[in-house]
């Protein structure tokens, strides 16, 4: 396949777009969960503010060369996480630098970055960043382990790997959705979802009232400017992968922000309503509901 | 002046079992006293800087005094403080304003200056309460200290025993247009006069055991 130049650019107009929309987004969904506590909340474009506030200090200091690299590796994992994936289907500007196998490798973007930030949060050698990172890694790994499952079985159902594929074979009508087509594994892969987007009742890892703040604890000025460039950008990432592999993609940006929204509404809606996990209890509760759901798909495909 | 065993000089016996000299104070910590760092090169960088650093003010959590009580209802839905950009950080790195919350005993300076010393500049100092700006009614204590601004440079005070969320609140939008202003300098102030302050401090707190500045 001839390799289009254009396609650089167009990329980078998605990355601004996503990075904009997620900033937006996560201040929206605080604002709700604050409605739900019967306060105003912050301001929508609060996100922008303290992202130039944080690019804006002065000083920053260092621990070493893998606490400069952390947030950039997290970064990388998650603007390499959004590139690899067709944003909007059907369309030649928005549909990035995806190949034939990248679902792989959309689920080895997933964990890339929180492994940078586990070596980077390492360095800083604070205690708390070190049992932040302990508590982190072991519940994402599990919270991952249904959406794994979840993905093979989708894998096997449209005996494909690659990611535009499995868009495509969803077109034409909502029942044609893996939604519908396999709900265990659908319900499998939400739950999991749950577990990595970091609101509760599974923030224990990053919640302020925890172990301060977990991994971040060190990180201070333009290194938590990038992280939070990250943190807008990949929670979309992640969400673009669910639609398309699960609720028919979108075919353009309206589709794609409606889709976005509500999927993201869901771990919102989760989030107000049950109290935090601690991590063994929620390490627990992965390995009751979620995993023999996608084990269970698996079976069934 | 009295050190802490763990802090004095040492030998050491490895894992490997080599044996070598430890000097905590200067091992494990950075001695390199702060500088003055210039604003950005231009006046419009410099103004929107101001103004984000304005909109996003992130409290450091820490409580001294009776005060501290008045800081909790500002999240609450009654006064609702994240409205106005102010937020609540847990660690002294991330958080740019400092809220010293009353009275301050000699054993809390110490902790308090090392929490300042570690926020990155530019950093702000909320005194709260009568306390902070003249002892208060702790005024002839053996045990506090009197007057704020001779040991942290203070941006702004909140006068009253014990002032109301609603001052706070009022307070945060005054602290708001003094940094608009660009005058909301400590960080830089605090650099400036290091001796002065240092001196200060020492003179409060007979057992100093830690590194001159704390990074
Ligand atoms: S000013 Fe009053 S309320 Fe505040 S710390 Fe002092 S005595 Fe307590």
């Amino acid at each position: 396949m001839q390799f289009e130049w254009m396609k650089i650019p167009y990329a980078l107009l998605t990355l601004f777009i996503v990075v904009n929309f997620g900033m937006l987004l996560g201040a929206f969904i605080q604002k709700i969960g604050a409605r739900v506590g019967r306060r105003h909340g912050i301001p929508v474009w609060q996100n922008h503010i303290d992202l130039i506030k944080n690019y804006g200090l002065r000083s920053s200091i260092t621990h070493g060369t893998m606490f400069y690299l952390g947030p950039v590796f997290r970064l990388s994992g998650g603007v390499g996480l959004l590139l690899f994936v067709p944003t909007i289907h059907g369309s030649e500007m928005f549909s990035n630098l995806s190949f034939a196998g990248d679902l792989i490798l959309a689920l080895y973007f997933v964990f890339f970055g929180a492994l940078g930030m586990a070596l980077g949060a390492g360095e800083s050698g604070h205690p708390h960043a070190a049992i932040g990172v302990t508590r982190g890694l072991s519940q994402m790994s599990m919270a991952e382990l249904p959406f794994a499952l979840a993905t093979f079985s989708i894998a096997l159902q449209y005996q494909t790997l690659s990611i535009t594929d499995i868009v495509a074979a969803q077109q034409g009508g909502m029942l044609n959705w893996t939604l519908f087509t396999n709900p265990l594994a659908v319900a499998a892969a939400m739950l999991s979802f749950l577990g990595s987007m970091m609101r509760p009742p599974f923030d224990v890892v990053l919640a302020p009232q925890e172990i301060p703040i977990g991994p971040p604890t060190e990180y201070h000025s333009s290194y938590l400017a990038l992280m939070q460039t990250n943190r807008a950008l990949f929670p979309i990432a992640k969400i673009v992968i669910y639609m398309n592999l699960f609720f028919g993609g979108a075919a353009s940006w309206p589709v794609f922000f409606f889709k976005v929204f509500l999927i993201y509404l869901w771990s919102a809606f989760v989030g107000v309503v049950f109290p935090r996990f601690r991590v063994e209890q929620s390490i627990r509760w992965f390995l009751v509901w979620a995993v023999p759901l996608g084990v269970l798909s698996i079976l069934l495909v | 002046m009295s050190m802490k065993p763990e802090l004095m000089k040492r030998m050491v016996k490895g894992p490997d079992g080599v044996e070598f000299e430890v000097e905590p104070l200067r091992d494990y910590f950075c001695e390199a006293p702060p500088t003055v760092m210039p604003a950005a090169y231009s006046r419009i960088v410099e103004d929107l800087f101001n103004w984000a650093r304005a909109e996003s003010l992130w409290i450091l959590g820490f409580g001294t005094g009776c005060g501290a009580i008045e800081m909790r209802p500002l999240m609450t839905p009654r006064f609702d403080a994240y409205r106005f950009g102010v937020q609540w950080r847990p660690t002294p790195r991330q958080a740019n304003l400092f809220i010293i919350s009353g009275y301050l005993s000699t054993k809390t300076l110490k902790r308090a200056i090392r929490s300042y010393e570690q926020m990155q500049n530019p950093k702000y100092v909320i005194g709260l309460g009568s306390c902070t700006i003249n002892g208060g009614m702790y005024w002839d204590s053996y045990n506090t200290i009197k007057r704020l601004d001779d040991y942290l440079p203070v941006d702004l005070y909140i006068a009253g025993c014990m002032p109301r969320p609603e001052a706070l609140l009022a307070g945060f939008q005054e602290l708001k247009t003094i940094i608009r202003a660009g005058k909301a300098e400590g960080a830089n102030k605090y650099a400036e006069n290091f001796e002065w302050y240092k001196a200060n401090q020492k003179r409060v707190i007979h057992d100093w055991d830690m590194p001159d500045y704390n990074w």
